[in-house]
């Protein structure tokens, strides 16, 4: 068994974090395991992505086209952005939030809104589960716990014990900020649970 | 014990430890930063920032020659600064080992160019080995110490970019003390002067042949059996081939690809009907083993350029390739951004606005060259600003008033100052601005020589940039406010105007830094406010545009006010007032 995840989005938005959760729960549940990161020039707002790799025998750290099983994107166009990546047959797990990029602050590029709704009409073998994350975040008024509620909905979307998820998280984060990222976590999981 | 994820610079870092290493010298540099920053968390090795590579190379030579294994860590284009002490080194060897990790960055994420470090071990006649996961990270830092010691010469230990950022299993192990060995005079291995260096270069080649010995037979390069097609490869591009090249094809892992192991490589070749070099960059295995007469396939199937990936070896060897549907979706670009309240972007405004000629260099602030901005003219390699100007006039002196070299606090202790030093000499009417962020950006926030705090963040001698650039000379030293962009302006034009070299010091700290106060956000007053555009032209991320109006995102905004300052009608009102 090899699993394939991208994790991509906007530098800043915490990628990285959820890879190395994402890592560290697949390595307690016996797998082996490659996380693999850019950093550099693409902290600076631009897009950035993560590949976490699992399973027996993991020897490449990358993911190449129709490989991923599961895109977990943090913004709308990211998503899409790397669609040539996922299998014909994957799960997109996004949150709804956009970031407009450069051109589009400037006024020279237009932002694709419904882009998602759009995806899901032509490509009827591609799962997409979509996640309010930021409004999650922000009804428990702590809007840093976006990425915790994403990947509470990729976690009802893949295969592992929740109880690992839990156990990462608390491995990962600091005490004060840990009831109301784990609350953030239970409601995208229990979103995605419903789609 | 228990196996965890690392980073394979983490992992290096870990080897340090665990080979007992006691000095660790670096200058930040993607992908190979956190190396140093990993080590420095170890309470018995000593790890410093250092203001260059050829600083940092030079302190672990002294280091090893003194008596205690030491290293120094490096991206690849640090050891074009590092060369001179390099070649010379593989002469004198070590007294205790000496480690240089050098990390390649194919596909160039985050350099200037790709060269291949590689050609460097065997310019230098120096061994190099090189991983392909974090667990031989760990692994191969502790045989390089034991390879320096054993054969007299400093290792380099290559990594890429894909090794060093990918995080995978290591199993800790225990510290091993090392005692420290005897400093003894030495001065026909130790002083290069042409009659002992002689005598030194006789006997590299003598080491050479021994770790030749070594490169064969140790095991240190690994056979994986197989029929049909063998694949001679190393690093990530060995395990890409793993992964997709088909099933049954038989292996050599190179671990040590300097000094090649002939003979290994001629009987591996010898028991399949084709040999395959897999390899990213340049044609490095592939040249030796047709020197050696053997008869590969390698750049014929794989491109020098970038990065390969296990779909490209699929590809070309006839494994399976996965299907995957594209989107028809006109999918906007997402570029790097200087960040919300980047002191440098009022002062790449003004240059841009003021149609100069920019001499740029290597940092955040190259992110001055991107759209709307577009205010750089030049970015070759670190300090190539300051003495790239004062080339340019020297070679047309009626360009003084019509460019600026600008270069990074970091990047002018790095290299700077000597291309100061020779506009004050030579005499060229540069003006040169130093754009102090008062740290080391682009690499993800270390302290440097200039502000004040060392790499544990404990309070460290501050150089003084305004004293330093007086003390070559240079008599008009002028500092700035760059959130000041009236008065920036001015200072910019008067020093233009300037008939001697002068230096603009723009001194604010990054805006990213904690420690950094944030000033209440701007709002855009939509009365007022007529679309012109002159402030999205700032490329600030938290400037939007949309219905004829210009916006501030409250949460990205950090007050700089810059675009108050840029507003033709008034309609961008500061939040402190």
């Amino acid at each position: 068994m090899k699993k394939n995840v991208m994790i991509v989005g906007v530098g800043g938005q915490g990628t990285i974090l959820a890879s190395k959760l994402l890592g560290n729960v697949a390595l307690a549940a016996g797998y082996d395991v490659k996380v693999s990161e850019v950093h550099g020039m693409s902290q600076r707002g631009g897009s950035v992505v993560t590949y976490v790799r699992y399973g027996d025998g993991i020897e490449s750290p990358i993911i190449t086209e129709g490989e991923a099983d599961y895109i977990l994107s943090f913004e709308q166009v990211e998503a899409v952005r790397y669609l040539a990546n996922l299998k014909t047959y994957g799960t997109i797990v996004v949150s709804t939030a956009t970031v407009a990029p450069a051109g589009v602050l400037t006024g020279s590029a237009i932002y694709p809104y419904g882009i998602l709704e759009r995806l899901e009409e032509k490509n009827k073998d591609i799962k997409i589960v979509k996640v309010d994350a930021d409004g999650i975040a922000k009804s428990l008024n702590f809007i840093r716990s976006a990425n915790m509620a994403l990947l509470g909905a990729f976690a009802a979307a893949s295969d592992f014990d929740k109880q690992l998820w839990l156990d990462a998280i608390a491995e990962q984060i600091k005490p004060q900020f840990l009831e109301v990222n784990v609350k953030a976590f239970e409601e995208g999981y229990q979103t995605a649970k419903k789609q | 014990m228990k196996k965890q994820l690392m980073m394979g610079n983490e992992a290096v870092a870990r080897g340090l430890y665990e080979a007992d290493c006691a000095a660790v010298f670096a200058y930040p540099g993607t992908p190979s930063t956190e190396i140093t920053e990993f080590a420095s968390e170890y309470d018995n090795i000593t790890a410093e920032w250092s203001p260059n590579e050829k600083v940092a190379l030079e302190a672990a030579l002294g280091a090893a020659t003194a008596g205690r294994r030491a290293f120094c860590a490096m991206k690849h284009v640090g050891l074009n600064v590092a060369a001179d002490p390099l070649f010379t080194g593989a002469y004198i060897g070590v007294n205790a080992g000496l480690v240089i990790a050098v990390a390649d960055d194919p596909g160039m994420f985050s350099s200037q160019n790709e060269q291949d470090t590689r050609r460097y071990a065997i310019a230098a006649k120096l061994p190099l080995l090189e991983p392909s996961d974090s667990a031989e990270c760990k692994e191969l830092t502790k045989l390089a110490f034991e390879i320096s010691e054993k054969f007299d010469i400093p290792v380099i230990l290559r990594l890429s970019t894909r090794v060093a950022h990918t995080r995978s299993q290591v199993e800790l192990q225990e510290r091993e003390i090392v005692a420290p060995k005897d400093y003894v005079k030495n001065d026909s291995k130790n002083v290069m002067i042409p009659a002992y260096a002689r005598g030194r270069r006789v006997d590299l080649e003598k080491r050479l042949t021994a770790l030749r010995e070594y490169s064969e037979t140790s095991g240190i390069n690994k056979v994986f059996e197989g029929t049909g097609t063998g694949i001679i490869a190393a690093g990530t591009p060995f395990r890409y081939a793993r992964e997709s090249a088909p099933d049954g094809c038989g292996f050599l892992q190179l671990r040590m690809l300097n000094p090649f192991p002939d003979a290994l490589a001629n009987k591996f070749a010898s028991e399949y009907d084709k040999t395959v070099v897999v390899e990213e960059l340049d044609p490095v295995i592939e040249e030796r083993c047709r020197i050696i007469g053997l008869n590969v396939v390698g750049r014929e199937l794989f491109s020098g350029i970038g990065e390969l990936s296990q779909r490209v070896i699929a590809e070309k060897l006839g494994g399976k390739a996965a299907e995957f549907v594209v989107s028809d979706e006109e999918i906007p670009p997402r570029p790097p951004l200087l960040c919300a309240g980047c002191p440098h972007r009022g002062v790449f405004y003004l240059l841009s606005k003021m149609k100069l000629i920019v001499s740029g260099d290597i940092g955040c602030y190259a992110l001055g060259a991107s759209a709307p901005l577009r205010a750089v003219d030049t970015t070759v390699c670190m300090g190539a600003s300051v003495s790239g100007l004062h080339g340019m006039l020297k070679a047309k002196p009626e360009l003084s008033d019509k460019a600026v070299a600008v270069i990074g606090d970091s990047t002018f202790i790095h290299s700077g100052i000597t291309g100061l030093i020779d506009i004050v000499y030579n005499r060229s009417n540069a003006t040169v601005i130093i754009l102090d962020n008062r740290i080391t950006g682009m690499t993800g926030h270390q302290n440097n020589p200039a502000n004040g705090f060392d790499i544990h963040g404990n309070e460290a001698p501050a150089i003084d940039l305004e004293q330093l650039c007086r003390a070559v000379g240079v008599k008009r030293v002028v500092m700035c406010d760059p959130y000041d962009l009236v008065e920036s302006e001015k200072v910019i034009k008067q020093e233009l105007a300037a008939a001697e070299p002068s230096v603009i010091i723009m001194r604010r700290p990054c805006a990213l830094l904690k420690n950094v106060e944030k000033r209440k956000p701007l709002t855009v007053d939509a009365d007022k406010c007529k679309g012109c555009k002159k402030c999205t032209g700032l490329g600030c991320p938290a400037i939007s545009f949309s219905d004829k109006k210009a916006a501030i995102d409250l949460f990205s905004c950090v007050g700089c006010g810059i675009c108050a300052d840029v507003c033709s009608f008034g309609a961008i009102e500061r939040g402190d007032k």
